[in-house]
């Protein structure tokens, strides 16, 4: 502690203040016994400013740069075989955009027969159907009790390659 | 002076259709979402209401409709009510910068009214981006005050004819008459049972006797606020736009038990927890409590058993938002008030003389260490906020938690949980 400020540390301890305070910073009194010191929180700042400041940019966000509607996107596991073909394993995670208009050559999630189900979006002289990407999978074509609704579309797969662990 | 319309946005059956969107099986079916605990109805599908279910009645009075009618009962999921609201009430914010979030599925917007806008074609553009994007139905009420669009917005959702978006100032006369003498004065905004009974003793039965009555006599006859109320429902606007609610006076977290509960030990552990959760909303709100309030008591519905229902209230010696000192306090209470030989059925926590956490009497030379103490309740406040409820607790909740709620049905947390999104098959 500087010199200079003695006398006023010293004299602020001796007034009621000073009293039942924690250990940590003490002194002696003027009887040479220690005495409590009052603790100021406020921080002092030290040092130059970093001349880098002016030029900090936020980092890459995976979120800014791949959903486009926020209050439209969720995710959802893919689970089966039948769209390996466009890319889409077993259990990777799907972005679904529901702002986005499907049309036909997108890859939708549609729930059919109260489940839901992510194919390829076909038109047929028939209307629309629902296709897999993968030879050994039949086409979803709806029979007349079937009732396709059109949940999202998928904007993008997220395939790990490194196991977890 | 421009003049203002104000718009009511407000979802259909809010977390029955939560419910639907990320369960297809759900639709069309008669389905209710049932209270913590699974004690009775908070929401119900069109399809329940057509079965004569009322909100709020107990589950066990429904449960004879499951089997002829295939009644569907789930237990309700607030982080996915809480994350589908958030996204509906920012849609809405795309609309208008002057919005008022007025509940978790309501919410208020003003726009200024250009002579000849359509608003019942905004409405209906409302409804369909935020069906499109969340899969949630709204209904939409345009008038020139709040009380009005709440209106509004009831015949919107109650009319089909309206498609689900409806502008009072845009109805013809004779149609809005009609309208206003078909809707019971208790459907307005603000009128609640009791004050229903004496109007219509007075004879004012329907919104249009209402609209027709002195606003100055019924202000002195009853209160500013139904003056105030008449007022709007003439066109008079008296009610603003929050923009931001205004803080809660008291705070409150109450549970029913899974089952009966007689031990003091129990009953400590549930009400640590419940102390845990009203501290976090009080750090939400950032106040801090002056007042501890206990309740304890045993099922109404049980009435061949032994009752035991009493509160107890304790005054903090200086305001607070530690979870520790409030455990402690509710503890004290809990001692007090608890009698052997009772089935205990309910307990709750309330927190009241409420002031914002800025208001802290400094105390320059405070004897505790509240920056390690306040540090000790972030740091847990955040865990359970990020990991999952009780990811850390004070040991006081008890590890096993018998006295744990009963939820038997709840569906999968879809939006905030990655263990928990929806399949989708390849």
């Amino acid at each position: 502690m500087p010199e200079r400020l003695v006398p006023l540390v010293a004299q602020l301890a001796s007034s009621k203040f000073g009293q039942g305070l924690p250990p940590g910073a003490w002194a002696l009194d003027d009887h040479g016994q220690p005495m409590a010191l009052p603790f100021f929180s406020t921080p002092v700042r030290a040092g130059f400013p970093s001349p880098a400041e002016d030029h900090q940019e936020d980092r890459l966000d995976l979120n800014s740069h791949l959903v486009r509607h926020p209050e439209a996107t969720y995710y959802l596991r893919a689970k089966g075989n039948s769209m390996t073909g466009a890319g889409i394993q077993d259990g990777d995670l799907l972005m679904v955009d529901r702002a986005i208009e499907a049309k036909p050559g997108m890859i939708v999630v549609a729930a059919v027969d109260n489940e839901f189900t992510v194919k390829v979006l076909e038109a047929t002289s028939d209307g629309l159907c629902l296709a897999p990407a993968n030879p050994d999978f039949p086409k979803i074509i709806l029979k007349d009790a079937q009732e396709l609704t059109l949940w999202g579309v998928v904007i993008n797969v997220i395939h790990p390659v490194l196991p977890r662990g | 002076m421009n003049t203002r319309v104000v718009a009511l946005v407000d979802c259909n059956n809010f977390y029955a259709s939560c419910e639907r969107v990320f369960n297809p099986a759900l639709r069309g079916k008669p389905l209710v979402v049932l209270s913590n605990n699974d004690g009775c109805v908070v929401a119900r599908s069109q399809e329940a209401k057509a079965l004569g279910i009322k909100m709020a009645q107990p589950w066990f009075q429904c449960q004879h409709l499951v089997k002829p009618h295939g009644l569907i009962a789930m237990s309700s999921n607030y982080a996915l009510y809480a994350d589908m609201s958030r996204r509906v009430m920012s849609i809405l914010a795309g609309f208008t910068p002057d919005q008022e979030v007025y509940s978790i599925d309501e919410s208020f917007l003003a726009f200024t009214d250009k002579p000849g806008a359509n608003h019942q074609q905004l409405g209906l553009k409302i409804r369909e981006k935020v069906l499109n994007w969340t899969g949630l139905p709204v209904c939409v009420g345009f008038a020139p005050t709040k009380t009005l669009a709440k209106l509004a917005n009831h015949w919107a959702k109650t009319r089909i004819e309206f498609s689900g978006a409806c502008d009072y100032a845009a109805l013809p006369a004779d149609q809005r008459l009609a309208l206003l003498k078909a809707t019971p004065v208790n459907e307005v905004w603000g009128v609640g049972r009791r004050l229903t009974e004496k109007l219509v003793e007075m004879g004012i039965h329907s919104v249009a006797d209402l609209q027709a009555a002195d606003p100055a006599w019924l202000g002195r006859r009853f209160s500013v606020v139904l003056e105030r109320t008449v007022e709007e429902l003439r066109g008079v606007s008296c009610l603003e736009l929050e923009d931001v609610a205004p803080p809660k006076k008291q705070i409150m977290t109450s549970r029913s038990f899974g089952w009966p509960v007689t031990e003091l030990s129990e009953l400590r552990e549930a009400m640590a927890a419940y102390t845990t959760r009203a501290a976090e909303k009080l750090w939400a709100e950032g106040q801090l409590a002056g007042e501890v309030h206990v309740f304890i008591r045993t099922s109404p519905f049980k009435q061949d058993a032994p009752q035991y229902s009493a509160a107890l209230r304790l005054r903090l010696p200086e305001p607070t938002d530690d979870t520790l000192r409030l455990v402690k306090a509710s503890r004290f209470l809990l001692r007090q008030l608890y009698r052997p030989g009772f089935e205990y059925q309910k307990a709750g926590i309330l927190l009241s003389e409420l002031q914002p956490a800025t208001l802290r009497q400094g105390q320059l030379f405070d004897t505790t260490d509240t920056s390690r103490r306040d540090k000790l309740m972030t740091v847990m406040d955040r865990l359970n906020r990020e990991m999952g409820r009780d990811t850390l607790f004070l040991a006081g909740s008890g590890i096993d938690r018998a006295w744990r709620m009963r939820q038997g049905n709840r569906s999968p947390r879809y939006t905030t949980h990655w263990a928990e999104i929806p399949v989708a098959v390849a």
